[in-house]
């Protein structure tokens, strides 16, 4: 079964419609969303719209730090421009999508899989699993062959070699990387709506578990749109400027 | 620990047959299946108590690497073992011969070794073009197809450019094989796509000399000699090895990786060019280093840094053989200076690119006569000649620029065919237009090229005016 993974979308409804259209036209047969649905983009009523109706369909859904701060537990990752972001985003939800967030749980563990937002050793800590060491407490907590996560934007990929310690690789976009399931390893699916690696794609990752296959994608969007959104909405022209530059 | 099967046991529908190689880290079979449409072999890894722990990483690696090479050059996969339950490959048996058996009677001569060589380059560059280094080339490790062609075996110690690389951090201490080891490996470097230049440069003298050039050392600090201490010149072990072929073998065994052959294609050119190989110090020299310039390598060998790595395929693509079509009998100066240009820019972004000019001329004299002018020796001359000059504004350095005069009636299949088996990445060539002989007739040499290359071809028109 090939399973898309979204990470980070952020508000961003152009760039969550093209990763959707990308993956269902790659064969995907069901999705995860791994938390960070909202925050610093324009879209976010119609964007949890699109995300519920997934999840009545049966797809994945974890709850980001994002997402906890729109329900009102800010923590202190957060920076000033997501602040203001997260402010306004509060004034745009109804309270069905306040219903949908609060039910969100910080982990899912299906099968060998697990779906957390930052780090399985501590979901609600906010851990940005951004090295080997990082990577090593998130799959210590866990028995799953593939720990699926975000809050780091940059696609990675950490595997453990026989001596037992993660290694950390880029993956290149669009090779399907072999993941043995008598392995273990973290997936980092990369942000949706807010790449900041120089390359405004928007950013995805395929988990096809039958074929033990994992394919890092980048898909192209109307990312000019989302950030006049963004300028739209009075939000920080920063936010706006990202969204345009990928950075 | 899994128990290794039996003949007469069968596994997953093979039936296994007799052992054909026990090693170290994994055990071979002849298998049978009655889907097969070629014979089989089954390699099983070596799993389990007392055995090495890296032989399950070499398997693995082996297998994703495997999955994902196609061509003559690799054999072909046929199935695959869950790792859990019952690791082991299936893939076609190569019957030809091992590139090892060549050594068992001493030194081979040099248009065998050139022969042999190319044949090697040629797969090798293959599996580069795929993003695959082999890191652990041996002559026990290449075979022979009956056709001729190379095929390269055991992938368990190769690097997959856009893989995790599942042997980076087990191997803290070097993997491979002594004798053929670069010295870039002996740091835990398995990115460059030149190290399995340096094994080609390995085998090439193993082949020339019946000796290896660095021995077969045992210990970390015995295989650090390599970093400072050169082999001694092939010429000084058989002196009937030609000079070309030790600057070709020479090259490839150079330390830094950088001052190698750019692409296993570059060899595979000069073996197969010898009269086009540049001599220099390095194809003459009859003895190794004194003992004062040893001694300051040496030196500097302690703080020696491997080549920044180049990404496998972008390597290649920086690398690039690029052919120049010249018809040298019409002088078009127009097309010649657009074609000069095309060439400059192609060169100007591609920094290690060779650049091959050839011409195409008619086996038989245009005037049916046989004058002493006329024979095809002196029309290959002055072919070369005018090649020459054609590409003198361009002030190439001379081991960027080959000159080749080709024979056929038929110029777009030469060049073709000669594309083909140079490994040419592009073809440059100039369009027919209004103002060229046979202007407008259907197959025209470039219209024919473009659509029968085997890569790239740039069509040169100059700009109209007005």
């Amino acid at each position: 079964m090939k399973l898309a993974l979204f990470a980070d979308i952020h508000s961003n409804l152009e760039a969550l419609q093209a990763c959707l259209a990308h993956a269902r036209s790659q064969g995907a047969e069901r999705f995860a969303f791994l938390g960070d649905l909202v925050g610093y983009g324009a879209d976010p009523a119609a964007v949890l719209d699109l995300i519920q109706t997934c999840a009545a369909e049966g797809a994945v859904v974890v709850l980001g730090n994002h997402d906890a701060a729109a329900l009102g537990n800010l923590s202190e990752t957060i920076n000033d421009h997501a602040r203001m972001a997260i402010e306004w985003t509060r004034t745009q939800l109804s309270p069905r999508h306040v219903e949908f967030l609060s039910g969100l749980p910080l982990i899912v563990h299906e099968a060998n899989m697990t779906f957390v937002h930052a780090s399985a050793a501590a979901p609600d800590k906010w851990i940005y699993v951004s090295d080997p060491l990082r990577a090593a407490y998130s799959l210590e907590a866990t028995q799953a062959s593939y720990v699926l996560s975000g809050h780091v934007h940059e696609q990675t990929l950490y595997y453990t070699g026989a001596g037992g310690r993660p290694i950390s690789f880029v993956p290149t976009p669009g090779v399907p990387i072999p993941v043995g399931r008598h392995r273990r390893w973290l997936v980092i699916a990369g942000s949706a709506g807010q790449p900041r690696d120089g390359n405004p794609a928007a950013c995805y990752a395929m988990l096809d578990n039958a074929h033990a296959t994992l394919t890092y994608h980048r898909v192209p969007y109307r990312h000019i749109v989302a950030a006049d959104k963004v300028r739209a909405a009075g939000l920080p022209e920063r936010l706006a400027l990202r969204l345009e530059h990928g950075d | 620990m899994v128990a290794l099967p039996n003949p007469g046991d069968e596994l997953d529908g093979f039936r296994i047959e007799e052992r054909l190689y026990v090693g170290g880290m994994a055990v071979i079979y002849r298998v049978s299946s009655s889907a097969a449409e070629f014979p089989l072999v089954m390699k099983i890894p070596r799993l389990g108590f007392g055995e090495p722990g890296t032989s399950v990483i070499g398997y693995e690696t082996e297998e994703m690497v495997l999955r994902s090479l196609s061509g003559p050059h690799v054999p072909r996969l046929v199935a695959r073992g869950d790792i859990e339950r019952h690791p082991y490959l299936v893939m076609e048996y190569i019957s030809g011969r091992h590139l090892s058996d060549w050594l068992d009677h001493g030194p081979v001569g040099a248009e065998e070794v050139a022969r042999l060589g190319v044949a090697l380059a040629t797969a090798v560059h293959a599996l580069h073009r795929q993003d695959v280094i082999h890191l652990d080339l041996t002559p026990g490790n290449v075979l022979f197809r009956p056709t001729g062609e190379a095929v390269l075996v055991d992938f368990g110690l190769a690097r997959h450019g856009h893989y995790p690389d599942l042997m980076a951090e087990e191997f803290v201490r070097p993997a491979g094989t002594a004798a053929y080891i670069s010295p870039e490996q002996l740091f835990g470097v398995r990115c460059d796509p030149r190290s399995d230049v340096f094994a080609i440069g390995v085998i090439l003298y193993e082949l020339a000399t019946g000796q290896l050039p660095y021995g077969s050392p045992r210990g970390a600090k015995a295989l650090r000699r390599r970093l400072y201490r050169d082999p001694t010149p092939p010429r000084a072990i058989v002196p009937a090895i030609p000079q070309w072929l030790q600057e070709i073998i020479l090259r490839c065994l150079e330390v830094d990786a950088r001052a190698r052959y750019s692409s296993a294609a570059q060899v595979a050119f000069d073996l197969s060019h010898p009269d086009q190989v540049n001599i220099g110090e390095r194809g003459r020299r009859l003895r190794r280093d004194g003992r004062w310039k040893v001694f300051r390598r040496w030196w500097r060998a302690a703080g020696y840094e491997p080549a920044p790595c180049p990404e496998v395929s972008s390597q290649l693509s920086s690398a690039p053989i690029v052919l120049v079509a010249v018809a040298v009998e019409y002088t078009d100066e127009l097309l010649a200076q657009a074609m000069r240009d095309a060439v400059r820019r192609t060169l100007a972004s591609e920094r290690d690119s060779r650049v091959v000019l050839a011409t195409v001329i008619s086996p038989v004299s245009f005037s049916g006569e046989r004058t002493e002018e006329d024979t095809a020796a002196n029309r290959r001359i002055s072919g070369r000649v005018q090649l020459r000059h054609w590409a003198q504004p361009l002030r190439l350095p001379s081991d960027r620029v080959f000159c080749h005069v080709l024979e056929s009636s038929d110029p777009a299949d030469a060049l073709v065919e000669y594309a083909r088996l140079n490994h040419v990445d592009q073809i440059i060539i100039g369009a027919s237009y209004p103002g060229l002989p046979l202007f407008g007739m259907p197959g025209a040499t470039s219209d024919r090229v473009v659509s029968a290359a085997p890569c790239s071809v740039l069509v040169v028109r100059p700009t109209e005016k007005g």
